[in-house]
């Protein structure tokens, strides 16, 4: 076995570049919209530091041959269903939601982020020593129970969004690693058969969100009223927006929480069609850059880590800004990167630092 | 675990491709979809953010003032403050908050659930009123607790004012929100919330009063709170407006008439102004300037004297001997008889088979009487007969044009017109020919006739002007000149009487108030040429009669005027269940006296001749212009 030496001359500049410019971009978004309020004053200083860190951390992980991590998986995913079981029985709550875990109350961690890259690597791990044109119903039923435990642990926070977000990294690998015509046939016929099983389970909210993604006209100050207020944010926008801190309906309020999960609306609302435009270009610079890397990778593993890192990004990405014009029902999903969020920033981060591994070691066997 | 196999056991490079391919379609649908709302809809979104941070507060137009014809103030209004309960978060109003607050504003818990339990029925946004004028104390309670009771909210109103209270409130009216009939009609013009006029000159000349309501646009955050301003349209002040009210003569009618149930009308026939219009009882338009209290509603409508009804323009009631002058005039006009004519009084007439008592039956009669005396001590037996020589077709044209029978037209709403009876009435209404004794009967002011005592005044007054009669007015033209109201408060109506018809009636009552055994001598003053009528009506309107519990009293009837030739000022007295005539001759009196002390002070001149202004020959002596008799 050659290891070659590595150094930062091997560091996927591009992908670190981009990923950083995208996160700058988010800051001045926070900070226009949160400057005015004494009590989220802090907060674009906050995101500066995560940022920091997250981009050293995704340097040091980048460092660290993938395999490793790969070999640390039975362990990982251990710990990620106790911590998610953890959550369950006595997590910190906020809004009725558990989805933070509290270190000594200062720092609380989204544990699902972190779950999300586990269940990159499980993926990766459980089909890559498939051999053979498509995946056999064992490896299936196997996928199914490993994805499935920690994404129904973490609906049950509740956060189905999250929840969701491990479906398209588990369907890219499958996709990847071949699948016949009637087992997807199969699956989507089990799925149609669990919709009235979760609908039964879902929470008032999580149906009214689909109910008034259905009707979005009926209840403009009810379930979606956040959507409505989103829309009108970004439409009013127009093709140049309103220039930073101009924004009325994110200074005023309008936009729910406008520095996290909504802030593509509000910088849609100050930047205009323009700014939706540079920065849906950058994201699709990032996104082509990685599935760029999964076609160099050494080996399948590889491969199958950055089609899982990509698909988990593009998820989200597609969600969050779609869900912002009702494209989508409203779901907690944050926009990677951009949204204001210690954990959402740490956990991508470390998603791209893991990719920047895999690119690293694309000539290394 | 092992994860390293050959490269020729790598995915197919076409997988990732299509991936890719997948990523840049999806985001060039994204991009279809922001372009769609960004740049397609975007005027409609631009306008929904624009009406999300911009929101309208009326600025309310003060109303104009009400003010007599000397400018004293009659109604005003001051800015004040309602406190509202918002009602958009109820469950967190406990028994115990509720009580806080109730006490906080000085309310009853117990009125406080009620009117919210009251109120379940309206839309959620819409707050009630928990108190439609706060006091200082209320303003500063609610604003010192915004933190505790969010729920509680201030706004500006304005509140209409009447320093007089029940005086003259039939004249005014009173205000109140206008209704949803109104909104619906007037377009854009009302909104809920916004206080017209209701009744009498409130209502009458709303346009003049109302003003136009200002707007201030201001920047609110999504929680409704106001980060900013944009600009404000001026609030527009209602005009003033000035009335021919005289408010001393007003008071001295108000006090003359006193606890008793009627009306007085105090016109200067010379040119229609209404210088006073009493109507008792009456309510206190100041009750309905806020949030009319249920019990004194209920108080109001219940009662049978009817506080709400201006009894100065709505009470028809049969006019007693009053009418007789009109019987004299038709029967002077026709040529049917001359003033000297004389009919023997034995205290009784039979006419059409029929006996017919005069008012003195049973204690002698009125003996020989002619016009002049007939009047005087109102002999009912001589009018008995002028309404058998003239029939009921003449007696009803002459009562029609000297101003009886329909409205005057006065610059208030809902007068009633009265009626004058006639064989075309009878038939239309009761489907049967007109029954000759009937004539009789009206010839005295019995019978179906009726009257106002708006159109005693106005009838006698132009009786006595020679036949020239002013439509009685509260308002000037030249104060409506400016405005949208056009309302022809000048108008003259010209129905010339004879010299010698005019000299007659005028000189029979001024004998009914000076002559030894008139019947209108309660009127008499010392000093003054005071002529008038009397008279007693038997008989109230069968609608009233019911109201009035059939109590039988009969209604006293007083029309005085001064100075008898060419009057100044007349004055219609009306004391319901007075019993007797002579109680309302001394309101007349009053009011007149009030007017010329006005005009010379309190100490007339010393008593004069009297026959000097009736005889019309001192007509160019200012003094007895006035009404007051000099040495010629």
């Amino acid at each position: 076995m050659i290891r070659k030496i590595l150094d930062f001359r091997d560091v996927d500049w591009v992908l670190f570049g981009l990923a950083i410019l995208i996160a700058a971009i988010g800051v001045a978004e926070i900070y226009s919209t949160t400057s005015h309020n004494p009590a989220l004053a802090s907060q674009y200083k906050r995101q500066i530091y995560w940022i920091i860190l997250a981009g050293i951390v995704a340097l040091v992980v980048s460092r660290v041959d993938y395999h490793i991590i790969l070999e640390q998986l039975p362990w990982l995913y251990g710990l990620s269903i106790a911590a998610l079981i953890l959550l369950l029985v006595r997590g910190h709550s906020v809004a009725g939601v558990r989805r933070w875990i509290s270190f000594g109350g200062v720092l609380t961690f989204q544990v699902s982020e972190f779950v999300k890259l586990v269940i990159i690597l499980v993926v990766a791990a459980l089909l890559a020593d498939h051999r053979g044109k498509s995946v056999g119903w064992k490896d299936l039923v196997k996928l199914g129970i490993l994805v499935g435990l920690p994404a129904a642990l973490v609906a049950l926070e509740p956060d189905l969004g999250t929840a969701l977000t491990f479906f398209p990294i588990a369907a890219a690998g499958v996709l990847l690693a071949g699948i016949r015509g009637r087992q997807v046939l199969v699956i989507g016929l089990a799925g149609i058969l669990m919709l009235p099983v979760a609908w039964h389970f879902a929470r008032p909210y999580q149906r009214d969100r689909v109910m008034s993604f259905i009707h979005p006209k009926q209840d403009v100050r009810g379930a979606s009223y956040q959507s409505t207020q989103s829309k009108i944010a970004i439409g009013s926008g127009g093709l140049w927006g309103k220039g930073v801190g101009n924004g009325t309906q994110s200074q005023l309020g309008f936009i729910p929480v406008s520095h996290a999960d909504f802030i593509f609306a509000a910088f849609s609302e100050e930047q205009g069609f323009a700014g939706t435009l540079f920065v849906l270009m950058l994201y699709l610079a990032l996104l082509l850059r990685l599935l760029d890397s999964a076609q160099m990778a050494g080996d399948r593993a590889g491969t199958l880590v950055l089609v899982g890192i990509a698909a988990l990004l593009f998820f989200q990405i597609a969600v969050n800004v779609g869900m912002m014009i009702g494209l989508f029902p409203v779901t907690g999903i944050p926009l990677p990167l951009m949204s204001q969020g210690g954990s959402s920033v740490l956990s991508t981060f470390l998603g791209l630092g893991l990719a920047m591994s895999v690119r690293m070691r694309r000539l290394v066997y | 675990m092992e994860f390293r196999f050959p490269e020729d056991e790598r995915f197919p490079a076409w997988k990732i491709t299509f991936f890719q391919c997948a990523v840049a379609a999806a985001f060039l649908g994204l991009l279809v979809g922001y372009w769609r709302v960004q740049i397609g809809q975007h005027y409609l979104y631009a306008q929904r953010a624009e009406h999300n941070r911009v929101r309208s507060l009326p600025i309310i137009a003060p109303r104009g003032k009400i003010l007599d014809r000397e400018g004293r103030i009659l109604a005003y209004s001051l800015p004040a403050f309602s406190v509202l309960l918002e009602r958009e978060n109820l469950s967190a109003l406990t028994p115990e908050r509720l009580s806080e607050i109730a006490r906080g504003l000085q309310l009853d818990p117990g009125d406080v659930r009620t009117l919210i339990e009251q109120s379940k029925g309206l839309p959620r946004f819409q707050p009630i009123i928990l108190k439609p004028t706060a006091s200082l104390e209320d303003v500063s309670f609610v604003d010192s607790h915004q933190v505790e009771y969010p729920e509680l909210a201030l706004i500006q109103v304005e509140r209409r004012v009447y320093p007089l209270h029940t005086a003259a409130s039939a004249v005014l009216g009173h205000v109140g929100e206008v209704s949803e009939e109104t909104i619906a009609k007037s377009g854009d013009e009302y909104k809920p919330g916004d206080v017209v006029g209701k009744s009498g000159i409130e209502r009458m000349y709303n346009k003049i009063l109302e003003g136009k309501d200002g707007m201030r646009r201001v920047i609110v955050n999504s929680r409704g709170e106001e980060v900013g301003s944009l600009d404000q349209i001026k609030a527009v002040p209602g005009h003033d407006l000035r009335l021919a009210i005289d408010l001393d003569l007003q008071v001295t009618a108000e006090n003359s008439l006193g606890n008793r149930q009627g009306a007085v009308v105090a016109l200067d026939p010379r040119t229609g102004d209404v210088l006073a219009m009493v109507s008792h009882p009456s309510f206190d338009p100041n009750d309905f300037a806020g949030h009319l209290d249920p019990k004194t509603w209920e108080r109001l409508t219940s009662n049978p004297e009817k506080p709400l009804m201006n009894k100065a323009i709505q009470a028809q009631l049969a006019p007693g001997s009053v009418f007789k002058i009109f019987t004299g005039a038709a029967a002077l006009e026709t040529g049917t008889i001359t003033p000297s004519y004389s009919v023997y009084c034995p205290g009784e007439v039979t006419i059409y088979g029929h006996t017919y008592h005069d008012w003195v039956w049973g204690k002698g009669g009125h003996g020989l009487v002619d016009l002049h005396r007939a009047i005087v001590v109102s002999c009912d037996v001589y009018f008995y007969t002028l309404g058998k020589l003239l029939g009921i077709d003449k007696l009803a044209y002459f009562a029609k044009h000297l101003g009886l029978g329909s409205r005057t037209g006065i610059d208030l709403p809902s007068e009633d017109s009265g009626l004058v009876p006639s064989p075309e009435w009878a038939k239309a209404v009761f489907k049967r020919p007109w029954w000759a004794g009937e004539t009789i009967s009206v010839a005295i002011g019995q019978g179906a006739v009726a009257v106002t005592p708006l159109q005693v005044a106005y009838a006698i007054g132009g009786i006595a002007e020679g036949g020239v009669f002013h439509r009685p007015h509260l308002a000037f033209e030249s104060e409506l000149a400016n405005s949208d109201v056009k309302y022809p408060v000048d108008a003259v109506r010209r129905f010339p009487l004879k010299e010698t018809t005019v000299r007659a009636l005028t000189r029979g009552m001024w004998g009914a108030v000076n002559d030894g055994g008139g019947t209108g001598a309660g009127a008499r003053c010392p000093g003054l040429d005071i002529a008038g009528k009397t008279g007693t009506a038997q008989v109230v309107s069968a609608g009233l009669q019911q109201a009035t519990g059939n109590r039988y009293k009969n209604n006293a009837w007083f029309v005085g005027f001064s100075p008898s030739n060419n009057p100044d000022i007349v004055v219609a007295a009306l004391v319901m269940q007075g019993e007797h005539s002579s109680v309302a001759a001394p309101i007349a009196r009053d009011v007149i006296r009030a007017y010329y002390e006005k005009r010379y002070g309190p100490k007339f001149p010393a008593p004069q001749q009297v026959q000097a202004s009736l005889t019309g020959q001192s007509d160019h002596n200012p003094a007895a212009r006035g009404g007051i008799q000099s040495d010629p």
